[in-house]
């Protein structure tokens, strides 16, 4: 027969175990959880659900490497610890991923690639101060409100355009200026609408008129319509500002529609990667982008480079910049010496971080915004991608005016 | 004012569009019919028949035309196995039931294409996919068109078979009057299942058609679904003349509408023939009183 034990614990003597657990358990608390909270929040689901993956690679891999390096040393070797979040490429969902995270106690956020979703989840985490890296994001209204929580490591649209046009009105000179006239393809979003606005109020400062600004929604099943609209318009340049699909089917449908004009310029065309140009070399050769890149001569970056393609991942703008804002964080942290919001905020806005694989000089934050970020002009050539342009990392020659399809 | 030249290129554009919109929607529109339910899987199950022919393509090489074969029986065994196993064992003939089912399966198949594909854009360049025939200002790539003839066959054969053959003319029976073909000695689950096959099977052949000349990614299935369930009910819900008809129409509304009033503005065009549809007919052109 089993003997059975009872334990018997009188109300008085629970309470005051419990008081004395309750007591003992943050000092218990405290000293496992050194791992400082890091919100990733991109569109891992969803129309654009292979950018934000590629955002949350890159970010999880520089928190693997901070890691791995030692952690946060000045707050003696905390780890960062990443909360994924998933915006599924929605507004509402994006700011909800905040919310549960700030009661989670992240220490900062970092996101979240669509411009809708970041402008309202940089908002949503300025309720409670909480600083905000983004990633990737072309909007400049997401640093003009004044928040002083976010910060951009990358140039938003408005520079973009600025040094796109610059570039494109020194290719087209150094052609003999064949180019006179310009359509703009765009998705209908805050992204491509705010793009070809600034395109089509800047074109005429490099001799250049935009005759028509043409919209498309997300998704578009078929651009046969436009390529018609643009071959009776007969431009000289078509300009492009849309995300990867749309991107993609555009520029085989030009193709397939034999639309020939002196060349295709994007300004942040979402599917302007190696998949793109080797897939397709027929369709993308001689499209121009002007877009985020890695500085070429960066060991780390082609390290880092080496890294993602052995995973079978492609070497995309997002995994560098995800990679780059999350170790802009971690040096903030390292001069901060505490995870406290205000005292990161602050180091944040001082930092003079170098993002060792952009083509940046020493960042510099004004309204948030990283004064020393600059975009690249890359050009598809026989199934590579080359930069054509600043001329300190170029590695080709400008083809243009392109042959005819 | 457009040229004449354009707006003639545009309507053929329309009508090759059409041609892919035919196919989706007959079989959403089988289904509809015999089934008399909407299925809400229909844009997951393209998108599957998509990532069939890429895998194809990219692991084994075979050229998307050259599968349609493979794709569609498979497709088809796919669709019939998922009424069988799934659908019509879970619903317990309750149709409110297999809506709720098609649309957790469409939940299921398109996480489920995301985790084992990823997000990632794929597509297929085919050889020929720069090819294509000048009718006047009109260039009509030639994945287009052969999509747009292979469809048209497709129905035509469909249509055949359901006229002709026993198979058909027990699905049309069922789609009739359910009670009346149980009574008559037909297997009306078995008819259940082999519909929703069909209706699979033409998706399996619609993948075949647009990848020349599309992409897949786990949401690309439902860039087609709205407009095959405007076509549906253009059409009349349930009648395969309907859907037929109603594709080319809703094609060149989208190619006319796109070329007036812009790309954006352009689809008011298939909006307002729903409306309208739905106003003055609301059976759709070919569609009888249920």
């Amino acid at each position: 027969m089993k003997k059975q034990v009872t334990i018997s614990v009188s109300r008085r003597g629970f309470v005051a175990g419990a008081l004395a657990g309750s007591l003992a358990a943050p000092s218990v608390l405290r000293a496992q959880s050194a791992a400082i909270k890091v919100g990733l929040i991109h569109p891992v689901t969803g129309f654009v659900a292979y950018n934000g993956q590629q955002g949350r690679l890159g970010g999880t891999m520089a928190i693997e490497d901070i890691n791995k390096a030692g952690g946060i040393k000045s707050m003696g070797g905390a780890k960062l610890e990443a909360l994924l979040g998933d915006s599924q490429s929605k507004v509402e969902v994006g700011v909800a991923e905040v919310e549960k995270m700030n009661e989670q106690g992240v220490a900062a956020y970092i996101g979240c690639f669509q411009s809708p979703v970041t402008i309202a989840a940089t908002q949503a985490a300025a309720k409670y101060n909480t600083p905000f890296l983004v990633d990737v994001a072309a909007s400049d209204v997401i640093v003009n409100r004044g928040l002083k929580n976010t910060f951009r490591l990358m140039p938003g649209f408005g520079v973009c355009v600025d040094d796109g046009i610059a570039n494109l009105g020194n290719i087209n000179k150094a052609a003999g200026s064949p180019a006179k006239t310009a359509v703009i393809v765009h998705e209908s979003g805050e992204f491509g609408t705010g793009t070809a606005k600034l395109l089509a109020s800047k074109l005429p400062s490099i001799g250049i008129e935009a005759k028509e600004v043409i919209a498309h929604d997300n998704p578009t099943r078929n651009f046969d319509n436009i390529a018609l609209r643009i071959r009776s318009i007969a431009p000289d340049i078509v300009m492009m500002s849309n995300y990867q699909n749309e991107y993609m089917l555009l520029a085989r449908t030009l193709f397939q529609q034999k639309v020939n004009v002196a060349g295709f310029y994007s300004i942040l065309g979402g599917g302007f990667n190696y998949k793109f140009v080797k897939e397709m070399p027929d369709v993308s050769q001689y499209m121009m982008d002007v877009n985020h890149w890695f500085n070429p001569k960066s060991e780390k970056a082609q390290a880092l480079k080496k890294r993602v393609e052995a995973g079978g991942a492609l070497f995309t703008f997002e995994v560098y910049l995800g990679y780059s804002t999350a170790m802009l964080l971690a040096d903030s942290l390292e001069r901060a010496g505490s995870a406290d919001k205000a005292k990161l905020t602050d180091a944040i806005a001082s930092s003079t971080f170098k993002a060792e694989l952009m083509p940046y000089g020493p960042t510099k934050f004004v309204n948030g915004q990283n004064q020393g970020a600059k975009p690249a002009v890359m050009q598809s050539i026989k199934g590579d991608i080359e930069v054509i342009a600043p001329e300190e990392f170029a590695s080709a020659k400008a083809v243009f005016p392109k042959p005819k399809f | 004012m457009l040229d004449p030249q354009i707006i003639f290129a545009g309507v053929l554009n329309g009508l090759l569009a059409g041609g892919i919109y035919v196919l989706v929607a007959v079989g959403l529109t089988l289904i509809y019919g015999v089934l008399h339910i909407i299925n809400f899987a229909h844009g997951s199950l393209l998108m599957l028949a998509m990532y069939a022919v890429f895998w194809l393509w990219r692991l084994v090489g075979v050229d998307p035309y050259v599968a349609l074969p493979v794709v569609t029986a498979g497709a088809f065994i796919f669709g019939f196995v998922l009424y069988r196993l799934v659908i019509g064992r879970f619903s317990h003939g309750r149709d409110e039931n297999v809506l709720l089912i098609t649309l957790g399966l469409s939940i299921v198949f398109d996480n489920a294409a995301l985790l084992f594909f990823g997000g990632e854009t794929q597509t297929i360049d085919v050889p020929y996919a720069g090819s294509f025939v000048q009718l006047g200002a009109a260039f009509l790539p030639l994945p287009k068109l052969i999509s747009f003839g292979a469809s048209l066959l497709i129905c035509v054969i469909l249509g055949l078979y359901m006229a002709k053959s026993d198979t058909g003319k027990a699905i049309r029976a069922v789609a009739k009057e359910r009670q009346g073909a149980r009574l008559v000695g037909i297997d009306v689950d078995n008819i259940f299942a082999i519909s929703y096959g069909i209706g699979i099977a033409c998706l399996g052949a619609a993948a075949c058609l647009l990848m020349p000349t599309f992409y897949v990614t786990p949401t690309s299935g439902n860039a087609f679904v709205l407009v095959a369930f405007t076509i549906v009910v253009l059409g009349g819900m349930g009648s395969f003349i309907g859907a037929a008809v109603g594709g080319f129409i809703i094609g060149i509304t989208e190619a006319l509408g796109g070329l007036f009033l812009g790309e954006q503005l352009g689809q008011i065009g298939i909006s307002l023939i729903f409306i309208l549809i739905l106003l003055l007919k609301p059976t759709g052109l070919f569609g009888s009183r249920a």
